[in-house]
């Protein structure tokens, strides 16, 4: 406190006598410590810093002071409001710690229960997986490409060089469209959308197609006569079966992971020429399963190799057909059964599971796959 | 094919360190599918070649049982009980002595039967695993050794490939392709059974003319007479045909088998003495009919080719012989025959009989040309030594001109294919391992051989090359990089639409597109409804479901009763997909030439002729939607939740879904509604009709969606532009309006809307939002009272108070002019 001025006079202002000050801001105080509760509290502010308290009529009573005495009693006078301020905040964040502590935990809830309130959807593996591996060939700049699942025999068979009653045409059991001379077949395979993508593409032509096929098949625990096959196919300039194992290589790797070693066996297909059958290394045992003493492997029943589909050179007959110049132009196409990739990549054990709609097998994968 | 590797190893001279798992591992690197490598006769020991000497038949049991004596080589004859009657004394037989093994782990004890002590057993070719089953014993030839090891007297111990023949390869449906075949890939010498000297042709046999050439280019018959028809077949005959899958049926027809699948050749033998008058081959005539050998009656097809004599037909060539001139127990004198027949005819005339047989099984898969003549000379050779017959001099062999295939590459154009250098040595040396005739340098000619006439383009032959030199050494190049423009806005819509419907609960299923008429029924369409019109199969998979969906409802309301019955009534189930709606007077398809591209008319023509196809997605939903919990009660599933499923999928479109009441089946009458994109319609949903609800037996009001995807694409909105962000406050007008009871909230908003439009405010409303549907005493009978929160915002400045209430005015005063709404409260 600063010294005592000549011509200050106490008298005039009780309110502003300095023990009077110091006797408002102890009360403040005291009562600050005394008050117990957040609410108490809230009335101790009021009593003791809001707008009618001692402190705060002693601050209005400066104004009335002589100028040489309003800067000595502002000093004394606001000093003590901060210290009353600053205790109220203090004691305020001690109660409010105090109430957290208690009430919160009051509040407690038992956090293990679900609110299972909007049961959870999912798509069908067969459709995630379809997507999934198209996605491989589409990251790679190929277009998805699409067509009629009823299809004209000539897409289907005639253009893809099955000649009529060949007996190609009984390797693929097919629904014919009442009646039998229709023209009109369930389509048997993917390929009649290779017919329609030379037909209205610019060359070069890199697609992949994804769709529902169709032979007569009765449902058992491997077959269903409706199943989804995924088929590329690539025509370019200079196109070899180099560039159809790099395509199939490429294609493992984006499904299965890396170092997969592929193989191919000659085999017949009437839209390529030559033709193979590809087989890919297991990818949970990678082989090891059909070595001298190596652990049974579920997945390629310890083969070691897994098939995974035809393949081949398209057919220079198949590009005459679709109007490609078989002088200028090679390509190959790849196709495989989407059903049967989901049955040895995820442990599908029966056909029946794909095609009943039970949701326990449906959830069991999701969004993607 | 079934291919015994003792067979095979007659004509590949294979070194003896090669297994049966060695050869099948080249031939499949080679491009035969073999399927299996079967071990037989190996588990077979203790049978030994006997003699009955002695017959005893016992009496007074069911059956005829003898107890026989048997030398067996040994000091005293052997008593053994034997069931079957088919031979004497002085037979030589198989007999399998106490400790003798028999296919299958079947031992062999002495054993007291039917009196006697049996000290073995007579075999017969079923227990010695050579035939299905046996009617009797085997009775072996007179001059088999006694007491030989009857294992390696019958060579019983093989190996058997099983081989799946690919249709291009049809000269490995026989032991002389697969040893080639053998041959080449372990490059070792080939023996061909083909190589046979065929006398110079004296003059005609058995008479025989082609009358149509397009049907048979090399018709050949040979004739015996004086054939001993009781003779039984060779042992080791029996044995091979066993070994590949045939029954013995007599020395006659095991001849013309064998040789079928020695060399490939099918061959026929006909009773001279049932022949009349020369043969011709020839297509049918009308009102021809022909019994054949399976005893079925068979109206004949104009397209058909027959062997003909005077008679009329004998057999369907090359598929099936007819039962009148059909070999018998008593045939002496017969013509065989040997044919080349087209392919595609008999392939054609198979599936038109519904007829399979070996010999079929092969012309259809081409047969060589040059083999009929080889053949038949064998044949007759065979039954001259095996069965005493006299050959008759001369050679029928009527022949028309064959087309003569070859084919022209540049030496490196299998390099071009494989991407593999191989140098045109190598080309010239597979393509002459195939057979092929080569010459050229730089550009080949190469002239197939006789049994491949598969090989027809360049493409073929580079095949050869490729796969004898080994599809493991084509190397891979890496992908190049294309410039794709990703999946098309349609592609990338359908997979969103998925996303969001399982998002919101929905499990994706995937059914048959299978149905029935009686799901039109049961889906309550009328008798005009234009879903009625469904394609049909003309061989569908059960007659119970011919038709082709045209909506995808009836397979997923089975899907979901499906769910229920295993225990889960709270589904709420989707599906995408094609339904099929034929065109009414759809013309008939073209079938252009494949040999060019097809005309943009014969295209659109065969476009014409397909159904439409559209895209499709539905939901249905049972039960609860929500279901009660800790949280308080559960909601079932309603015609809410179906149309909003509906709203989900518009939404993934950027359409904002008009929805209208309809009546339209298979919902409820009164909670159907139509939805409209921007005009058009595009689907329906609600609850289901309580009759369908019943007839697909499911939980009352369960509810469904079905809308055009196709369609909805169509619509999609295109690039969105950023709306712009006002950061002035909003101010909220809450109005309640009561409308009569059958007007549909949707007409009230839209009147609403057009108030505040004719206000000229539309760029102040933000949203209106229905919170509340009273109906109650105070709103009167009949009415409903509309609540709604009306949210104002502008982009420039605070709205004021005056402005707002001016605009909710105008918006009342339309509704209560458009829909007769009053205002409540006021």
């Amino acid at each position: 406190m600063s010294a005592p001025n000549k011509s200050y006079d106490p008298v005039e202002v009780t309110a502003l006598h300095p023990d009077e000050v110091a006797r408002a801001r102890d009360e403040a105080l005291a009562a600050i410590s005394a008050a117990a509760s957040l609410d108490e509290l809230k009335q101790v502010r009021l009593a003791h810093a809001g707008d009618r308290s001692p402190l705060a009529l002693a601050n209005r009573e400066i104004g009335a002071l002589p100028p040489h005495a309003k800067a000595e009693a502002g000093k004394r006078v606001g000093t003590a409001r901060r210290e009353v301020s600053e205790a109220l905040k203090t004691r305020q964040a001690e109660l409010e710690e105090e109430r957290d502590q208690r009430v919160l935990v009051e509040e407690a809830v038992d956090v293990t229960l679900r609110l299972d309130r909007r049961p959870r959807g999912a798509r069908h593996p067969v459709t995630t997986i379809a997507e999934r591996m198209a996605d491989v060939f589409v990251s790679m700049g190929f277009e998805l490409a699409e067509g009629p699942e009823v299809e004209a025999e000539w897409f289907n068979f005639d253009a893809l060089n099955f000649p009529p009653a060949h007996p190609a045409r009984e390797m693929q059991d097919t629904f014919f469209v009442e009646s039998e001379d229709s023209g009109l077949v369930l389509r048997t395979h993917t390929s009649p959308v290779q017919i329609r993508a030379l037909l209205t593409r610019e060359l070069p032509v890199y697609v992949v197609c994804t769709g529902r096929t169709f032979r007569t098949d009765e449902l058992d625990a491997t077959h269903s006569p409706v199943f989804h096959q995924m088929e590329g196919l690539v025509v370019d300039e200079g196109i070899t079966m180099a560039d159809l194992r790099g395509a199939i290589g490429a294609f493992v790797t984006g499904m299965f992971g890396a170092g997969l070693k592929t193989r191919f066996r000659p085999y017949y297909f009437p839209f390529t020429e030559p033709s193979a059958e590809v087989d890919m290394q297991c990818f949970v045992c990678r082989g090891a399963s059909a070595e001298p003493g190596g652990e049974p492997c579920r997945t390629c029943r310890s083969e070691g190799w897994i098939e995974l589909g035809g393949c081949g050179m398209v057919n220079p007959r198949v590009l005459v057909a679709a109007g490609v110049d078989p002088e200028r132009y090679s390509g190959w196409a790849f196709g495989l059964g989407v059903e049967r990739t989901l049955m040895f990549r995820h442990g599908v054990e029966d056909m029946h599971d794909m095609f009943e709609g039970d949701v326990r097998f449906t959830q069991a994968f999701g969004m993607e796959i | 094919m079934r291919v015994p590797v003792s067979w095979l190893r007659e004509y590949a001279e294979l070194p003896a360190e090669v297994t049966a798992r060695d050869i099948a591992q080249k031939l499949i690197a080679a491009g035969l599918e073999v399927e299996s490598v079967e071990t037989v006769g190996h588990d077979v020991s203790g049978v030994i070649t006997g003699q009955v000497l002695e017959i005893e038949e016992l009496t007074g049991f069911k059956k005829p049982i003898r107890f026989c004596q048997v030398d067996v080589g040994e000091a005293e004859p052997r008593g053994i009980v034997c069931g079957a009657t088919n031979f004497t004394v002085g037979d030589r037989v198989p007999v399998s002595l106490p400790g003798a093994v028999l296919p299958g782990g079947f031992k062999i004890a002495a054993r007291k039967t039917y009196g006697r002590v049996s000290d073995g057993m007579i075999c017969s070719e079923a227990e010695l695993g050579l035939a299905e089953s046996s009617p009797g014993i085997l009775v072996l030839a007179a001059d088999t050794p006694l007491g030989a090891d009857f294992v390696e007297l019958a060579g019983l111990r093989d190996e058997v490939l099983d081989i799946a023949i690919t249709p291009d390869r049809g000269y490995t449906a026989s032991i002389r392709g697969v040893a080639r075949e053998a041959a080449t890939a372990f490059g070792v010498p080939f023996r061909d059974p083909a190589d046979a000297e065929v006398p110079a042709e004296t003059g005609e046999s058995y008479p025989a003319s082609i009358a149509d050439p397009t049907a048979c280019d090399r018709f050949v018959l040979r004739e015996v007479r004086g054939f001993a028809p009781d003779t039984p077949s060779p042992l080791w005959m029996r044995v091979r045909l066993a070994r590949a899958g045939m029954r013995s049926v007599s020395l006659a027809v095991d001849v013309t088998n064998y040789l079928m699948l020695e060399l490939g050749q099918p061959l026929h033998a006909f009773d001279r003495a049932k022949l009349t008058g020369p043969i011709v081959v020839r297509r049918s005539e009308p009102g021809e009919r022909l019994e054949t050998l399976d005893h079925v009656v068979r109206d004949l097809h104009p397209d058909d080719v027959l062997i003909t004599d005077g008679s009329g037909p004998l057999s369907l060539a090359g598929t099936m012989g007819g039962l009148n001139t059909e070999i018998d127990e008593k045939s002496t004198d017969m013509v065989i025959e040997g044919a080349h027949f087209s392919a595609s005819d008999l392939a054609r005339q198979g599936r038109r009989h519904k007829l399979k047989s070996e010999a079929l099984y092969r012309f259809e898969r081409g047969v060589d040309r040059d083999l009929p003549l080889v053949a038949t000379h064998r044949a007759v050779r065979m039954l001259a030594e095996l069965g005493g017959a006299e050959i008759l001099p001369g050679v029928t062999h009527a022949e028309a001109p064959a087309e003569n295939v070859t084919i022209t590459i540049p030496a490196d154009h299998p390099d071009r294919v494989a991407g593999v250098t191989y140098g045109r040595d190598t080309v010239v040396e597979r393509l002459r391992d195939v057979g092929c005739e080569v010459t050229g340098e730089d550009v080949l000619t190469v002239k197939p051989p006789s049994w491949r006439p598969d090989l027809r383009d360049p493409n073929d032959l580079a095949e050869e090359v490729i796969r004898l030199e080994g599809y493991e050494n084509i190397p891979a190049r890496a992908p190049r990089s294309v410039a794709g423009r990703g999946l098309t806005p349609a592609q990338r819509l359908r997979r969103r639409v998925g996303r969001a419907l399982a998002a919101a609960g929905y499990n994706e299923v995937i059914n048959y597109p299978f149905v029935s008429a009686a799901d039109w029924d049961a889906l309550q369409l009328p008798a005009d409804d234009a879903r009625r019109r469904a394609l049909r199969l003309a061989n569908p998979l059960t007659e119970e479901e011919p038709l082709l969906r045209t909506t995808l409802l009836p397979a997923m309301l089975r899907t979901l009763h499906r769910n229920l019955g295993r225990g889960f009534p709270d589904v709420a189930l989707f599906e995408t997909g094609l339904v099929y709606r034929p065109r009414p007077d759809a013309p008939t398809p073209p079938r252009p030439p494949v040999d060019r591209a097809p005309t943009a008319e014969e295209l659109a023509a065969i476009e014409a002729a397909l159904p439409d196809q559209p895209l499709r997605v539905a939901v249905v939903l049972g039960g609860s939607r929500e279901p009660a919990g800790w949280w308080g009660e559960g909601r079932p599933a309603t015609w809410a939740d179906a149309i909003e499923a509906a709203r989900i999928v518009a939404a993934e479109a950027g359409v904002e879904l008009e929805v209208k009441a309809d009546r339209h089946a298979p919902w409820h009458p009164g909670r159907c509604a139509a939805l409209f994109a921007d005009g058009t319609l595009i689907g329906h949903a609600g609850e289901l009709h309580p009759r369908v609800t019943k007839a697909f037996d499911l939980p009352a009001r369960a509810c469904a969606m079905e809308l055009e995807l196709s369609r909805l694409e169509s619509k999609a909105a295109g690039t969105v532009l950023a709306p712009h962000i006002a950061t002035y406050p909003v101010a909220t007008q809450d109005i309640a309006l009561t409308v009569a009871g059958g007007v549909p909230a949707a007409e009230v908003e839209a009147a609403l809307r057009a108030g505040v439009e004719a206000h000229g405010a539309t760029g102040l409303l933000e949203s209106i939002r229905l919170f509340d549907v009273y109906t109650g005493d105070q709103v009167g009978e009949g009415n409903k009272s509309l609540a709604y929160t009306l949210r104002f915002r502008a982009p420039d400045r605070t709205l004021t108070a005056e402005e707002t209430t001016a605009v909710r005015d105008a918006a009342v005063a339309a509704a209560a002019e458009r829909v007769g709404a009053v205002l409540r409260g006021a």
